[in-house]
């Protein structure tokens, strides 16, 4: 796998990327020039500044500024923070539930496994924005006064619970395969309970291609997020993800004032085009017919 | 055949009910009406009456029945937010949405499906390449930021397009169309150019896909050793094989379309039933919200069962075997 990666130009070009933005995230507080959320230095004078390179720029605002003065550098990194974290934390639920899922179906068979993969079906057959909109308007019904943090979780339960089936799906698949096998049935007659074989011999075996998905997932749950966020159902306005900031960027478009929406959308089209790249070839390094 | 359609039919009125059944919970269980329209303080004596008069008070299946009742006839009770009925406020933005996701599957096909047998004909040749490689940006990119950057490209920068509202519309009864008049066509231009990158990149990936698959089949060579010209083979014998599976997939992204509508209605400021529902969403009015899901659920099962249907017209060997579909 080390070799295939060292000579995919691809694969290394989109990793640095995928870096370089997961460094910008994790460490924003610290190499971030400014803070956005600090209101003490915002100034009014230094709102909509353009980038630094045309006209009218500064060189501290190296992107340029939004309506409040807030530097669209800081922000995007304090953005893409909150998508990449709402996009993993959602990706990891949504794993969690449909490995689980997946595995009961797939090794007992029979009403369970009706039961799931009909509901698989009846998920699959609308589109995913849809369901997580539904379920985040659900959310917001249920919690009128909605607290910041419950809003978060509103928001990562309504993305996991779209992303859950595609996992299901595939475990379920090869969890029948690997149920048959000699290893399984051995395990059986020592009398090893359902539960343990489960957990300790078939979903090791099961797991690769739910890595492959798991990737792409990311970047899904990611453009998820930003969509939620940019119709207004996603992070509130007070700790912006990238789609929030797209969405409040969107009113300066017809002012001339482009950068404050298409930045952050640059940025969100980077993030997502190296993590698919990454699980292309993640599945393609992983596919032993390929080797 | 016949098996078939009743079994089709079935399982549509299965899915139907399922969703009727979320719908009504979210009724009943979500929003809690009584409190709604009686505000916070209201007396016991109060509810319990409202409860009784709104039959709040009746086992759960005799209300189940109530709402699938109502909900056939197309009530679904008033607004919370603009205390209009649910059921008018659909029907004054339902053509919008329809004649934004017809345009738009329209250029899709029209568009995608030329460019895919190109593809798949003229393999690595540089304008393939070009095309291949626009669609893989086509799926990375976010519907909403398509739309954003034609919006600043032929809206604010050319000033070609406007770049929100229907223009201007034409009244025929009580169905309102954008597409009688010139403005109407101007302003529908940009969000069904947006609406339609992504179903066309996908279009045109699997019309390739299955082209390239038929193009190594055995009638294939046949028709090319009997002397059939190339353009015999690719276009009589190749592309009608490859339409079956791209028709399936048009049909659920018409579906699509209406869903996803949603998006480039909210961008647009399109006044169709996409940014009615994000409205219902954003200020939890769960009749609109129960009432936009029964409805984009009947038009999904609608348009499988025509697609399965339009399968006995389009394909041969369903009709030889009367035993009744797999």
């Amino acid at each position: 796998m080390g070799y295939s990666f060292r000579t995919s130009p691809t694969a290394i070009f989109a990793a640095l990327i995928a870096l370089i933005c997961l460094v910008c995230a994790l460490f924003a507080p610290w190499i971030a020039p400014h803070n956005p959320f600090d209101l003490a230095t915002l100034q009014l004078d230094n709102a909509r500044l353009p980038p630094a390179w045309s006209v009218g720029g500064k060189s501290e605002y190296f992107l340029g500024t939004d309506d409040q003065g807030r530097d669209i550098l800081s922000a995007l990194m304090y953005g893409a923070r909150i998508s990449l974290a709402v996009g993993l934390a959602s990706v990891v639920l949504s794993l969690l539930v449909g490995v689980s899922m997946g595995l009961l179906a797939g090794f007992l068979g029979g009403w369970i496994d009706g039961l799931l993969m009909r509901l698989c079906d009846v998920m699959l057959s609308f589109p995913a924005i849809l369901v997580a909109l539904l379920i985040a308007g659900v959310g917001r019904a249920l919690f009128p006064n909605a607290h910041e943090s419950l809003a978060f979780g509103v928001l990562i339960v309504s993305i996991s619970l779209t992303g859950w089936v595609q996992y299901a799906r595939t475990v379920r698949g090869s969890t029948m395969v690997e149920r048959n096998k000699e290893y399984v049935q051995a395990a059986r007659v020592t009398g090893v309970a359902p539960l343990r074989i489960m957990r300790k011999h078939v979903l090791p075996n099961v797991l690769g291609p739910v890595l492959v998905l798991a990737t792409i997932q990311v970047a899904t749950a990611i453009i998820t997020e930003a969509t939620l966020s940019f119709l207004g159902v996603g992070a509130p306005p007070t700790s912006p993800s990238l789609g929030t900031l797209i969405r409040v960027g969107n009113d300066y478009l017809f002012s001339g004032e482009w950068w404050i929406t298409i930045f952050p959308g640059a940025m969100l089209v980077l993030i997502a085009l190296s993590v698919n790249l990454l699980g292309d070839w993640l599945r393609d390094a992983l596919n032993p017919r390929l080797r | 055949m016949f098996a078939f359609i009743v079994r089709r039919l079935a399982q549509a009125a299965l899915v139907m009910v399922t969703v009727a059944l979320i719908s009504f919970m979210l009724f009943q269980y979500v929003g809690d009406p009584v409190v709604f329209l009686l505000g916070q303080d209201a007396t016991q004596e109060q509810i319990r009456e409202l409860r009784q008069a709104l039959g709040l008070d009746q086992p759960f299946i005799v209300q189940f029945w109530h709402f699938l009742a109502n909900a056939a006839r197309g009530e679904f009770g008033f607004s919370l937010r603009q205390g209009t009925q649910v059921s008018a406020l659909i029907a004054e933005r339902f053509p919008a949405t329809l004649e934004l996701a017809l345009v738009a599957g329209f250029l899709a096909l029209a568009v995608g499906i030329p460019m895919g047998v190109y593809a798949a004909l003229r393999r690595g040749s540089f304008l393939s390449q070009v095309f291949m490689t626009l669609s893989l940006l086509g799926v990375s990119l976010p519907t909403f930021l398509i739309g954003i950057l034609l919006i600043l490209v032929f809206a604010v920068t050319l000033g070609w397009f406007p770049s929100f509202g229907r223009g201007d519309v034409v009244k025929i009864g009580w169905w309102t169309s954008g597409l009688l008049t010139a403005k109407g066509w101007h302003h529908i231009v940009l969000p069904a150019v947006t609406l339609a990158i992504f179903q066309l990149t996908l279009i045109m990936r699997l019309v390739r896909a299955e082209m390239l698959e038929v193009l190594r089949t055995d009638y294939i060579k046949f028709a090319r050793a009997r002397g059939l010209t190339t353009r015999a083979v690719h276009f009589g014998h190749a592309l009608k094989n490859t339409l079956v599976p791209v028709m399936t997939i048009t049909g659920l992204q018409l579906g699509g379309l209406i869903a996803f509508a949603i998006i480039t209605e909210t961008v647009f400021q399109w006044p169709g039933m996409g940014l009615l529902f994000i409205q219902a969403v954003t200020f939890a009015d769960i009749p609109v919200m129960a009432a936009y899901l029964c409805l984009i659920a009947l038009i999904f099962v609608v348009i499988n069962l025509i697609v399965d249907l339009l399968y006995f017209a389009v394909d041969p060997r369903l009709r030889a075997g009367k035993s009744g579909g797999h």
